[in-house]
């Protein structure tokens, strides 16, 4: 067994009422791994209990195959060999960068301490602001800090609440790709909490899906936009509508969306099924005769999505290059792509 | 386990034991509470008779010149402390810079100081009066000169020390209304200053709502002017009551009506905070200043001048002059012994006033909860309870106290204990802890508040324990505001008046004291020493408001 974390069934309740309820989830080591929901999912909960800030009810958390966290005990968060990255970055506003860096290196004799600070300097490329404060920092700066204040002490995984939602939405996905490839360069194990997609797909090479105090789903990020095992998964990641048609034995389906392979169906399909259809699945055909009329459409720069109703109503998205410029009202040949489709029994 | 609804989970995993630490918030609250209390309590003792006596001679006119003292001081600030303002944070002239802290340091001048000050230079033997006559070749009865130890006199040396308050809060509102408002006022063609009566005042009225209602506590509060001109107010009263009737009851009664205008003013400037919250115009925005030419900038130097030069560097002056005349004499061991006396009690009292607003905040910090709020918002009331009710109030319960030891050592020891508490250094400081507890919570709470749950937790990662977070962390960022928070209490102790001479022990004299001791006793020229210690060491605090004007203006320009 090479698990690095393992959370096993652990439940996490205040006052009888439970914020994250039986989660399982492990991570091998070197691996990054996400925990992605909305607001009020209980995400940070769960990443508060692998830093021992809050104790398990239920279950139980191990590092490096060690018990930290249990209904019983609870080992105390300076203790566990854990890294945290905050949200709101939590830098001690009366030290300076280095010893900032330097604070959770304190038992390090002075000579080696100044050498691991200069290396997580360099680490992350913050050499000439060593003598800085906190406050004369950017936010990209100060989330570097953090980070490299977290990894100095070699913790056996590193946590990180939401690190990049106090910056500017360009920075984000930049950084994001930026720390992961510092984390796999470093083989550093680490837990990433968020409620932003494209952040966790730059970021992990596994997500565990949370809503309402449960996980739902545990997969990559491709199987996870591809293959959601859930309506709410379906409806949380990527842009796509989901649409009720009626299908016959033989695998036709209404509304002229054409038919599924019966081999790849699931065998107890009723008359109707639900289908999800991102944007990518309908393309635009000028040659083909079914022609949707448009309802909207939104300019993405190289782009544009497009909205098309069915001959019942139901609407779905169509994403074109954006020289292809209709009016809204006109219609849309397109031709249906159904091989990545992911279907859903209907009511 | 069924889940009823998902917590996101922010809340602080609290690593004390909680029962005892709330347990002592309580005990501490309830004995800070005690004073005012017993004030309210003594509504419920008879009346005596000395009501009847009260209430046919001098009770109408302890209200009416209550009232009238704090029209007129509440009129005094709003005019000078507008005005300031007004000329520091919308217009641009030359002096502005130097005007915007100038105008504070009439702060450093106790009313009582500045008003034997101006008694000394205006009377009729003074240098004003006997100048006119030098030069007019007048006598005594040729001409009129206003009566500086009069009511108006009073109202006007109030007004001189206290503008600072409405000035400090009304120049933050100007600077932070947005000036898109004032120039939209400007376009649609009114003049500047009917800008100001029909934009900037009604958007700054709730920081000038707060600022006239911290002057007029001030107000009620202030004993030794009033004492030392005779004119008859609420605090004069309570001291003729208790020291000239001997009516300890009646005086906590009348502590208790005085408390009802308190209560008035507390509620107008919480109210006028709250709406302050909304007020606030955090857009980024670069202040634009009217660019004051010829005699236009004339003039308004000329008024912030005016103001400055009357409220702090004529009387200051006088008393260089005066102390600097005497010091030979003056200048002696008894002066020393006096500075030691008011600069330990100051520096015991100050300390003190420290701990228990760090306890305190750290239990609302940890807790935060209604109990805690409630127990700090009650704790942090005495700012506004005058200090001689505050004395009166904790007379009562200690007198009682001493009395029940006297017997209960004379019951089982046969040993007469007499006045154990009374009269000890140790209940002035009380006194002193209850009044100015909320000028140390104030500056330790917003210390506290830059010291957010995550840095803790971060540093609790980071291989910390409790106490090293302590020491490593909160310790090193709270230095700052724990020194500033002394420091605002020894200035304030330093300053106080009537709780010192309602509470000191016999003989014990402080600087404050004396300084109102010799003055009453006319002779002004051997008070200007203690006196001119005073102003000398209020000017601390001023500089530390200077300093964050200093850095403030950087945000703003």
């Amino acid at each position: 067994m090479n698990d690095q974390l393992v959370i096993n069934q652990v439940t996490v309740a205040y006052d009888n009422v439970a914020a994250i309820l039986k989660a399982s989830f492990s991570l091998a080591e070197g691996e990054i791994g996400c925990l992605l929901g909305p607001s009020g999912c209980g995400k940070t909960t769960l990443l508060r209990a692998i830093a021992g800030f809050e104790p398990v009810t239920e279950g139980s958390v191990s590092l490096h195959g060690k018990s930290i966290s249990t209904a019983k005990y609870t080992q105390a968060p300076e203790d566990r060999a854990v890294g945290m990255v905050f949200q709101d970055f939590a830098l001690f506003p009366h030290l300076n960068v280095s010893k900032n860096i330097g604070f959770g290196l304190n038992k390090m004799p002075a000579k080696q301490r100044g050498e691991r600070i200069n290396e997580m300097l360099a680490l992350v490329s913050l050499g000439h602001s060593a003598e800085k404060f906190p406050h004369e920092l950017s936010g990209g700066q100060q989330q570097r800090v953090a980070l490299a204040r977290a990894l100095a002490p070699s913790p056996q995984i590193l946590l990180l609440d939401e690190p990049f939602s106090n910056l500017d939405a360009e920075l984000r996905t930049q950084l994001a790709a930026e720390v992961r490839t510092l984390l796999k360069e470093n083989k550093v194990t680490a837990l990433m909490v968020t409620h932003d997609q494209d952040e966790a797909f730059a970021m992990a090479d596994k997500i565990a899906l949370l809503n309402g105090g449960q996980i739902v789903q545990i997969d990559a990020p491709y199987q996870l936009y591809h293959k959601p095992s859930s309506l709410f998964a379906a409806d949380f990641i990527g842009k796509g509508s989901v649409i009720n048609v009626g299908i016959d034995a033989a695998g036709l389906l209404g509304n002229n969306l054409g038919s599924l392979s019966i081999q790849t169906l699931p065998k107890d399909l009723g008359n109707t099924v639900k289908l999800l259809v991102r944007p990518d699945d309908v393309t635009y055909d000028k040659t083909s005769e079914i022609r949707l009329p448009i309802i909207s459409k939104a300019f993405l720069g190289p782009n544009y999505l497009y909205e098309l109703a069915l001959t019942d109503g139901q609407c779905v998205p169509c994403l074109t290059q954006s020289h292809i410029d209709i009016p809204i009202g006109e219609t849309l040949p397109v031709r249906f792509d159904l091989r990545h489709v992911v279907i859903f029994n209907g009511e | 386990m069924e889940i009823k609804s998902a917590i996101s989970g922010s809340k602080f995993a609290n690593p004390y034991s909680g029962k005892s630490w709330r347990l002592g918030l309580l005990i501490v609250t309830t004995i800070v509470a005690i004073p005012v209390l017993v004030i309210i309590a003594s509504l419920g003792q008879p009346f005596s008779s000395a009501w009847q006596h009260l209430f046919d001679t001098v009770l109408s006119d302890y209200i009416s010149n209550s009232l009238l003292l704090m029209a007129g001081v509440g009129f005094g600030t709003l005019l000078l402390g507008v005005s300031a303002a007004w000329l520091t944070a919308m217009c641009d002239f030359p002096g502005r810079k130097i005007l915007s802290w100038a105008f504070l340091l009439p702060m450093a001048m106790p009313a009582y100081i500045i008003a034997y000050t101006y008694t000394g230079i205006l009377d009729f033997a003074g240098p004003v009066q006997s100048t006119l006559r030098e030069i007019f070749n007048w006598s005594y009865g040729d001409y009129y000169f206003p009566k500086i130890r009069s009511l108006g006199g009073a109202i006007c040396m109030l007004s001189l020390v206290l503008y600072p308050y409405v000035y400090m809060l009304v120049r933050i509102a100007f600077l932070e209304q947005s000036t898109a408002v004032l120039e939209a006022s400007r376009s649609l063609g009114k003049k500047p200053w009917e800008t100001l009566f029909l934009v900037a005042l009604p958007i700054s009225r709730p920081a000038i709502v707060a600022g006239v209602s911290l002057a007029l506590m001030e107000t009620l509060a202030d004993y030794g002017t009033v004492a030392y001109f005779g004119v008859s107010a609420f605090t004069t009263g309570i001291f003729r009551t208790w020291y000239g009737l001997g009516e300890l009851t009646t005086a906590a009664q009348l502590c208790a009506f005085l408390l009802l205008f308190v209560f008035a003013l507390i509620m107008a400037e919480r109210w006028s905070r709250q709406r302050l919250r909304f007020h606030r115009n955090s857009a980024n925005k670069k202040l634009v200043r009217m660019q004051l030419k010829g005699w236009h900038a004339y003039i308004a130097l000329l008024i912030g001048c005016l103001i400055v030069g009357v409220g702090f560097v004529v009387p200051a002056t006088q008393l260089l002059i005066w102390a600097s005349s005497r010091w030979q004499e003056t200048l002696n061991g008894a002066f020393l012994s006096l500075l030691f006396n008011s600069f330990s009690l100051a520096a015991i009292a100050a300390i003190c006033c420290v701990i228990v607003a760090t306890f305190l905040a750290y239990t609302k910090r940890v807790f935060n909860s209604r109990l805690e709020l409630g127990a700090v918002g009650v704790a942090s009331l005495g700012y506004a309870v005058p200090g001689t009710v505050i004395a009166v109030g904790v007379l009562i319960p200690v007198a009682w106290l001493d009395n029940k030891i006297d017997l209960f050592s004379r019951a089982w020891f046969d040993i007469p204990t007499g006045l154990l508490l009374s009269g000890t250094i140790g209940i002035l400081v009380f006194a002193y802890v209850v009044r100015f507890l909320s000028v140390s919570l104030n500056t330790v709470e917003s210390g506290l508040s830059a010291i957010k749950p995550s840095i803790d937790e971060s540093a609790r990662s980071l291989g910390a324990r409790p106490a090293q977070v302590l020491k490593r962390v909160h310790l090193p960022i709270l230095r700052s505001s724990l020194l500033t928070a002394t420091l605002l209490v020894f200035v304030d102790v330093l300053k106080e008046l009537p709780t010192t001479l309602i509470l000191r022990p016999f003989n014990f004299n402080t600087l404050a004291v004396r300084t109102y001791e010799l003055a009453s006793d006319e002779r002004l020229v051997d008070a200007a020493l203690p006196a001119l210690a005073i102003v000398v060491i209020g000017l601390l605090p001023v500089l530390l408001i200077t300093k964050s004007i200093l850095n403030e203006r950087a945000s703003h320009e």
